[in-house]
């Protein structure tokens, strides 16, 4: 077995299907219809993902899934990104979806797998905290055993599509230390649990999320709550390597966007592509495209690894990324000019998406740390 | 699309790794590791070396040497000599003469040049660029005029390098002034032994003494010695580019350089802003590296042998990041940077990043090469 960079029969079918489904070019009308609704996405193109076998990517054969290896995922969430999706990819597929898949027990995937896959299910991933600043380990919200049950009281900060969730996956301290790594528990949360209060908004880039306060929850402990640290890594080294996927998908749509309008954007009785200024700073673009593109073949290879040189080589990729992600955001809106900065325009939610990459995964330097934690990519220099 | 690393091309780095540890002398690997280059003798002792076990011309057709290993293959060689670090064969005659001989040369020219291309016989330089044409190359008005059996050149070369060492050179002339830039110009195989040569050093500012200007004055070249066809050459020019730049990533250089700022930093690591730095570059490392995986493994399932203008991005990063990591070298390097040593090989942190400069001008500058990308892929 050799290292093949071309997709497979079935990879390319993937692709089509998922370019004709998400209609990229059609991402402002949604965008902007969904901003006036308090849901911000549709049951029913979350229904046409369902029927399309999407929502079944990432899940076991023995779940009902289609078990996608991460070379698929990574097709997947580059057109996700390309038409800056607003339904509830993030928090089901990739955060609540890796929760269940990693830590769930035989009997809770076999409970919400199967509802996942058929649309009826939608989850969120409760981690992040007023202050934590992705720190993945600093765990406030308290998990309490008493009488058998767990009780989780605390507070959960943007958590992804948090306020339209069916279940709801919570981490929680169990024992130990505020930022410790072992004792972080993971629980499933019923949206109507007593105690559960929850505040929606709508999110720079028209996805939704919510501030949830959690007092004496009832949570029912995802598989074993002595896996929370493991899983955790799990589940976020996942999310990262969507993360980075959904970036280049969104880097590759602003370029060509990009390219186009230097092509045909007539100023001094020329295309504005003419002028060598703008021709090389397109070229940096490309460059940070491809560099960014190779970082997400190299995390989908990272997934077939395990432990630490996992999240080593998938910090290093997020890295690449949030440096091509910024260059690309800054300098497409520039090249375009006023129009670029429009919201009628498509441009300006791609970069919108961009821009979120570092609130939502961590910040340059942080994400940097993680690396340098990590030993940086020592071993394979 | 399958990305899981391949045990097959992992042993067969393990086997090139073990070769060069069992190989190289430690003197060699010392001078590298200080950021300086073989000399003469020690270039060539290794060239036999790697020309006795098989490996002096691995990319080369079988028939002259080559192993015929694939396009990955030979870049894991390649990376494992550089990283080690181990001296590169001398390239004017391996990745730039050879191909141009082997794919347009005439069977007496093959018979007689390549074997001794290989085993480092003769050391060639390139004698491309001259005082008025260096990104404009075509402009060149160096001119060799028939007479019989003999073409007489008269002009200059300048930025040659190690003509100092060289027993030939490869260079363009003029050979039709009446026809367009690029139609009048031959490829022609020199003697630097033949009377009317004079050789002069261009000294740097890193103090190296690399590069030479070169001068011409009714200097005799056998007409046999004439590549391809006369004024035609131009487009063996092209394509000895286009090989130049695709081996330009230098994707080992890079990562033995990050692996000695690690080891030479020392308390450095405390600083949080120096430690970022470092695995920023790493990571920009890998990731030259996998567009490098990407472009070969495209190059091998395709094997149409036209240069991939993705190769610009090769060239481009891979001078960047070297620099950049020239540069991280030579904050490690504190106060002591500061010393001057003259001499002669570019051999500690201030000198390095002085002499890396020229990664980004020579071998089609960084400009030529974003114009590149802009017209041929961006189609702008
Ligand atoms: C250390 C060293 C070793 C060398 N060794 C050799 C050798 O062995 N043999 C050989 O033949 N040559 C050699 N060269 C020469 C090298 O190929 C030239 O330096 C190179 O082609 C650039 O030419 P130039 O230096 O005349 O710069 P110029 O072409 O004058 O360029 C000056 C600046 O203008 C920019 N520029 C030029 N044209 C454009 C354009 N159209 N658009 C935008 N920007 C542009 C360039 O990128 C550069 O920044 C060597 C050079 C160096 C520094």
């Amino acid at each position: 077995m050799t290292m093949d960079f071309a997709p497979s029969e079935e990879q390319r079918l993937l692709v089509d299907t998922l370019r004709r489904a998400l209609k990229a070019d059609e991402a402002v009308a949604r965008i902007l219809a969904s901003l006036d609704q308090t849901s911000g996405w549709s049951r029913l193109r979350w229904q046409a993902l369902a029927d399309l076998g999407v929502l079944a990517l990432p899940f076991e054969e023995a779940d009902g899934g289609l078990a996608a290896s991460p070379e698929t995922m990574m097709l997947a969430m580059i057109e996700f990104g390309r038409a800056v999706v607003i339904e509830p990819v993030w928090s089901t597929l990739i955060l609540g979806g890796s929760a269940v898949r990693h830590a769930g027990s035989a009997a809770q995937r076999e409970r919400l797998i199967a509802r996942i896959i058929d649309g009826s299910l939608t989850l969120a991933f409760a981690h992040g905290e007023p202050g934590s600043r992705w720190q993945r380990t600093l765990v406030r919200t308290r998990a309490r055993c008493t009488d058998g049950q767990w009780h989780l009281t605390g507070q959960k900060h943007t958590v992804l599509f948090g306020a339209s969730a069916d279940e709801i996956v919570v981490s929680a301290r169990c024992f130990g230390s505020d930022d410790a790594a072992e004792g972080i528990g993971l629980f499933l949360v019923p949206a109507a649990a007593a105690g559960l209060s929850r505040k929606g908004y709508r999110t720079q880039d028209a996805l939704e999320a919510a501030d949830l306060v959690l007092d004496e929850v009832v949570g029912e402990p995802l598989g074993d709550t002595s896996l929370g640290a493991a899983a955790l890594e799990r589940i976020l080294d996942d999310a990262t390597a969507g993360a980075i996927a959904e970036a280049v998908g969104a880097m590759e749509e602003a370029l060509q966007l990009t390219i186009g309008y230097l092509k045909t954007r007539q100023q001094f009785g020329r295309p504005i592509g003419d002028f060598q200024a703008l021709q090389h700073r397109a070229a940096n673009l490309y460059i940070a495209v491809e560099q960014a593109r190779s970082m997400a073949f190299y995390a989908a290879a990272a997934q077939h690894e395990a432990g630490p040189a996992r999240s080593a080589a998938l910090a290093a990729a997020l890295a690449v990324t949030i440096t091509s992600a910024r260059l690309v955001a800054e300098e497409a809106i520039q090249l375009h000019g006023g129009i670029g900065m429009t919201m009628e325009y498509r441009l300006g939610h791609l970069v919108k998406r961009l821009a979120m990459l570092e609130p939502r995964f961590g910040s340059r330097e942080v994400v940097l740390d993680q690396l340098a934690r990590h030993g940086g990519l020592a071993g394979e220099m | 699309m399958h990305l899981a690393p391949d045990p097959e091309l992992a042993a067969f780095r393990q086997e090139v790794r073990a070769f060069i540890a069992a190989n190289l002398p430690a003197a060699v690997r010392r001078t590298l590791e200080r950021g300086g280059r073989a000399d003469r003798a020690e270039l060539t002792a290794w060239t036999r070396t790697l020309h006795a076990r098989g490996w002096a011309v691995p990319h080369w057709p079988q028939r002259w040497g080559g192993t015929g290993w694939d396009p990955l293959r030979l870049m894991i060689f390649r990376d494992e000599i550089q990283r080690f670090p181990a001296p590169e064969t001398l390239s004017f005659g391996t990745s730039m003469l050879g191909p141009v001989l082997y794919t347009f040369g005439s069977e007496a020219q093959q018979q007689r040049f390549l074997p001794r291309i290989a085993t480092l016989e003769d050391w060639w330089c390139q004698g491309f660029s001259e005082p008025g044409a260096g990104s404009d190359l075509a402009s060149l008005t160096t001119r060799a005029v028939r007479e019989g059996e003999a073409y007489i050149l008269d002009g200059q070369k300048a930025w040659t390098s190690y003509a100092q060492y060289a027993d030939w050179m490869f260079l363009l002339a003029r050979t039709d002034k009446t026809a367009t830039k690029q139609r009048g110009i031959s490829f022609l195989l020199v003697d630097l032994r033949s009377p009317g040569i004079t050789i002069q050093p261009t000294r740097t500012i890193d103090g190296g003494a690399e590069v030479n200007e070169v001068f011409f004055d009714s200097v005799r070249v056998p007409a046999a010695n004439l590549v391809g066809e006369e004024h035609r050459g131009w487009d063996y020019a092209k394509f000895l580019l286009a090989h130049e730049r695709s081996g330009h990533a230098r994707v080992g250089l890079a990562k033995l350089r990050l692996r000695l700022v690690r080891e030479a930093a020392g308390d450095l690591l405390a600083d949080p802003g120096f430690h970022r730095r470092l695995v920023a570059l790493e990571a920009e490392v890998k990731a030259l590296e996998m567009t490098q995986l990407r472009v070969v493994s495209e190059e091998r399932r395709v094997a149409t042998g036209a240069s991939d203008p993705v190769a610009s991005i090769l060239k481009i990063r891979g001078s960047e990041l070297q620099q950049a990591a020239a540069a991280l070298w030579l904050e490690a390097a504190g106060p002591d940077a500061q010393r001057w040593t003259e001499n002669d090989d570019g051999s500690d942190a201030a000198s390095a990043w002085l002499n890396l400069r020229k990664l980004s001008i020579y071998g089609g500058s960084n400009e030529i090469q974003r114009t590149i990308i802009a017209k041929t892929v961006l189609g702008l």
